[in-house]
């Protein structure tokens, strides 16, 4: 290629082209304004010249014939793909009148702000969102059911969350003599290199096997990972929370635990009431005591000693609480109450799952469960990667907190090469994900109230800014408490990829007074749009990342037509809605954004990147040991109790189960033999593809080719009862409805299961309904219900459901 | 006189992820349209012992790979090799290659067309 003549930009991937959530550099080769060639920037840190599939296939995305590139407004119904160009300022106008008469009319939470998953949007939708008074802001899965459960789940017990140790905090990497390769880790319901790993980059895990990593791999299907490890645990999809009992298990029962990290840094001498089942607070032993504080047994002086927790520090330090033990312990009211500890407690409940019950609900075999957690405790340092298989089954706490407990066990929280502090860069939040805050939130409290969802799910309301998305789709028809008249929706599908029981989606949007859609492309979404905003890629924005580390901007490379990244489209039409609102450019925003990390905008873009020092916040390692969590300096960790909580006293306050256990899902051959007889397949989904980020990239050649059809994968043998060939057209069918799809006939999947690929639509079929795109041809959500989300408002089942398929009539092949 | 082929490219298919990188870089460089291309990556699935199986992804110099000859002659890598997301790819002349490769098994060398 003849690049004579062009400009090089330095910039970082985000969102709008790859469609990831980022944080690879790049080098974007422009001439005459448009994009000619991209490459790896092998200077940076975290891809070192590296670039996937979808970032490379740039130049056929920026241009694509089909890009949106001006304002458009519907002039026919919604579905009939009929529209009328329009100039930026009658759009805005337009909004700005129609969101102002539901504000006025409903209330500003009468607007829901929909948001894809991990972009480089939530910020910028969270700015309008509030600008415009508005907490409802909407994540689509079921159950808001990937990353932020877990992220939530995590905080719950250890204030902040955690990652694997790939030394991505050092800007010479691996060579940094600070840091130590895991001798093993777990990759845990993740085909990691074939998806976009949170910001994380898959292959830093070859980088570690190089090393020497031994893999672990917990999966039904063998991945190209589960092919490389040692031990490959093929468990029954939705029983990871039993295997990680059988795990805790095996290494308490074997003592391969750290008595120092279980002593010093969690509350498992905590005491819990045996009438109650709850912990003993301060205000149960005395009048004046806190309700904040807790008791362990101090069994030297035969007394209750008190946890300040605001200390994070029990109050006598002499104090030596013991680990285990019943004790009789004398109330306020003059009572005596028998209690137990936290560390009791949960071996109890470990105890309940001897490796032969595990094996039993698992499928996995004993000697396999106990091979692989000791290699895992044995193994300092270890690490654990989890992907979104733990966030899509509905008791994902339970499932979580069990995961946080073996790498808190194991000595391995914040050690070089094991699961170390994700924290923002420099504290830089734009993106405020669970558990944190930045610049951009709500005026008030107040204005947070009617969030849909927080006020009966614990974990939305403390930690997770999000509505929760099952009730916000019942509002949508039952208006109850209050109707819901509009959805912002950017960069989001909520008919071809994150809607479970789409057409239910499709019904509500139909419901809905004003629908605004904000894409690069028109999608069955934005066909049910009243108007549509052509938003940028990464290639044509400003932006910043803090997502954990480096601290990095994204730089405006070229524009496309009238396209306007996403954020300073928001930025407009946030000012329009809050005539006080502070900042008078976007980049003022950003400054303030900035500001804890003492650069401006500008000073950080000439450096492309920044890597937070030692003794900051977000440098590891062993920060609780170092007082570098807290916000009061001290030492332990951001929870209530200051100390890592095997036993949630969060959960104990919820009402909520405190400690992790396994809960069997609703829709299983187990939870419903009725169902396995009509539906003896389990069916799970989401079959990653390197070539494609959800629903995306099905219109770009290059990437299309490597994945031309929607995919599933059945063992040969199962195919064969089926009387299906490889690459035979077959439908997917369970009490939910039905899909087509092409079989890939395979042994990576286990007989008794089959892998779907999701968020497939057609982008080279008829627009206008009923084709709409051929969205309902291959979409597997809608074999998925909404409504089974957990008890605490987060997870739901879209990794083990059941069906039976069926080939295809020839017809049917045909029509497609 | 025979012409001699000097350059080659060696694979180490034991940390090949399929990720289909090589094929796109190929690609864009190349501006190859769609079912064209200089390198493809195929799926070989090995059925082992005791249930086991062993999955090997395998890129494969097709008839267009040039050895991005407009790129090596400045110094620089193909672009497959270069964007590699496994690293697991190695451009050079033959002979260093084949010492490469008695050093680490799994491994194959190409010379291209």
């Amino acid at each position: 290629m003849n690049n004579q003549g062009s400009h090089i930009v330095k910039t970082t991937t985000w969102s709008p082209g790859p469609g990831c959530h980022g944080g690879c550099g790049v080098l974007a080769h422009i001439k005459d304004g448009k994009l000619v060639k991209i490459e790896g920037d092998p200077d940076h840190p975290m891809n070192q010249g590296r670039l996937c599939a979808r970032a490379l296939a740039m130049t056929q995305y920026v241009d694509h014939p089909d890009r949106l590139r001006y304002p458009i407004k519907r002039t026919g119904k919604r579905g009939e793909n009929k529209w009328q160009r329009i100039t930026w300022a009658e759009a805005f106008d337009w909004i700005e009148e129609k969101m102002n008469k539901i504000r006025e009319e409903h209330g500003p939470e009468s607007m829901v702000f929909n948001v894809g998953t991990g972009r480089d949007i939530y910020a910028w939708v969270c700015m309008l969102a509030y600008a415009y008074g508005s907490p409802n802001v909407m994540f689509g899965l079921s159950g808001q059911a990937c990353y932020g459960p877990r992220l939530s789940a995590v905080c719950t017990v250890q204030g902040d969350f955690a990652v694997f140790d790939a030394a991505q905090w050092f800007p010479d990497r691996f060579k940094d003599p600070r840091y130590t390769p895991p001798e093993c880790m777990i990759i845990w319901g993740y085909n990691i290199h074939a998806t976009c790993p949170d910001n994380q980059f898959g292959h830093w895990i070859v980088d570690l096997m190089k090393k020497g990593t031994t893999i672990i791999c917990i999966d039904p299907r063998l991945s190209w990972f589960a092919s490389r490890s040692k031990h490959h645990l093929r468990l029954r999809p939705g029983t990871d929370s039993a295997l990680v009992m059988g795990f805790l298990n095996v290494i308490i029962n074997q003592d391969l635990h750290d008595k120092r990290f279980l002593e010093r840094w969690t509350n498992g001498a905590h005491l819990i009431r045996e009438d109650t089942s709850k912990l003993l607070r301060e205000d149960d032993l005395t009048d004046t005591g806190s309700h904040g504080n807790f008791a362990a047994w101090d069994a030297e002086n035969a007394r209750p000693v008190i946890w300040a927790s605001a200390d994070a520090a029990y109050r006598d330090n002499q104090a030596s609480p013991a680990l285990s033990g019943q004790w009789d312990v004398l109330l306020a009211s003059g009572d005596t109450v028998r209690c137990h500890t936290a560390w009791d407690e949960f071996c109890r409940e470990v105890n309940t799952y001897p490796l032969e019950r595990v094996e039993a609900i698992t499928g996995v075999s004993a000697k396999e469960i106990r091979a692989a957690a000791e290699l895992y405790a044995k193994s300092k340092p270890a690490s654990i990667h989890w992907g979104v298989a733990v966030d899509m089954t509905p008791a994902l706490t339970p499932l979580v907190t069990g995961i946080t407990a073996l790498w808190a066990l194991t000595g391995n929280l914040d050690i070089p090469g094991g699961n170390v502090f994700a924290k923002f860069a420099f504290d830089v939040v734009s993106y405020a994900l669970p558990g944190t805050t930045g610049p951009i939130g709500l005026k008030s409290k107040e204005m947070d109230k009617p969030r849909i969802g927080a006020d009966r799910f614990m974990p939305l309301n403390k930690f997770y800014w999000r509505c929760q998305t099952d009730v916000t789709l019942d509002q949508i028809f039952t208006e109850k408490p209050y109707p819901i008249k509009g959805m912002w929706i950017q960069t989001a599908g909520i008919m071809q990829g994150l809607g479970m029981d789409p057409k239910r989606w499709k019904k509500a949007l139909e419901k809905l007074d004003f629908v605004v859609a904000v894409d690069l492309f028109h999608t069955p979404t934005t066909q049910y749009a009243d108007v549509v905003l052509p938003a940028g890629s990464f290639l044509e924005k400003d932006s910043l990342r803090s997502w954990w580390v480096p601290l990095q901007t994204i730089n405006k490379a070229m524009t496309v037509d009238e396209c306007l990244p996403d954020m300073e489209i928001n930025f407009e039409l946030a000012k329009r809605f809050d005539p006080d609102y502070k900042y008078e450019t976007l980049y003022d925003l950003y400054d303030d954004i900035l500001k804890p990390s003492g650069m401006t905008f500008k000073e950080l873009q000439e450096k492309g990147w920044a890597y937070p020092p030692e003794g900051s916040s977000s440098c590891p390692y062993r920060r609780h040991e170092k007082g570098l969590l807290r916000s009061d300096k001290k030492p332990g960790f951001r929870t209530q109790t200051g100390l890592f909580e095997l036993y949630s006293t969060l959960r104990d306050e919820w009402d909520l189960e405190p400690i992790p256990h396994h809960e069997e899902p609703p829709f299983t051959p187990v939870s419903r033999p009725d169902l396995a007889k009509d539906y003896p397949l389990i069916l799970s989904t989401g079959r990653r593809s390197p070539a494609f980020f959800h629903s995306e990239h099905r219109n770009i050649p290059w990437l299309r080719e490597i994945d031309p059809d929607p995919l599933v994968e059945i063992h040969p043998g199962t195919a064969a009862s089926h009387g299906i060939g490889n690459g035979e057209w077959l439908w997917i069918e369970n009490w939910m409805g039905r899909a087509r799809y092409k079989a890939k006939l395979t042994p990576v999947v286990p007989e008794w299961m089959i892998m779907a690929s999701h968020g497939w639509w057609f982008p080279e079929k008829e627009a206008a309904e009923p084709s709409l795109y051929g969205v309902w041809e291959s979409n597997i959500n809608q074999l998925i219900p909404m409504n089974h989300h957990g008890k605490d408002g987060q997870g739901a089942p879209i990794k083990h459901s059941m069906c039976k398929i069926y080939k295809c009539s020839p017809e049917e092949v045909n029509h497609g | 006189m025979a012409k001699k082929h000097e350059f080659g490219l060696l694979i180490d298919y034991e940390y090949c992820t399929g990720c289909h990188t090589c094929q796109v870089a190929c690609a864009q460089e190349h501006d190859w349209p769609a079912g064209m291309g200089g390198i493809r990556v195929s799926e070989i699935i090995q059925k082992l012992p005791k249930g086991k199986y062993y999955l090997t992804y395998l890129p494969f110099p097709t008839e267009l790979c040039v050895l991005c000859k407009p790129l090596t002659k400045q110094g620089l890598e193909p672009a497959c090799v270069k964007h590699c997301m496994a690293g697991c790819m190695q451009y050079g002349p033959v002979e260093e290659l084949a010492k490469e490769m008695t050093k680490k098994a799994r491994t194959v060398l190409y010379v291209p067309r």
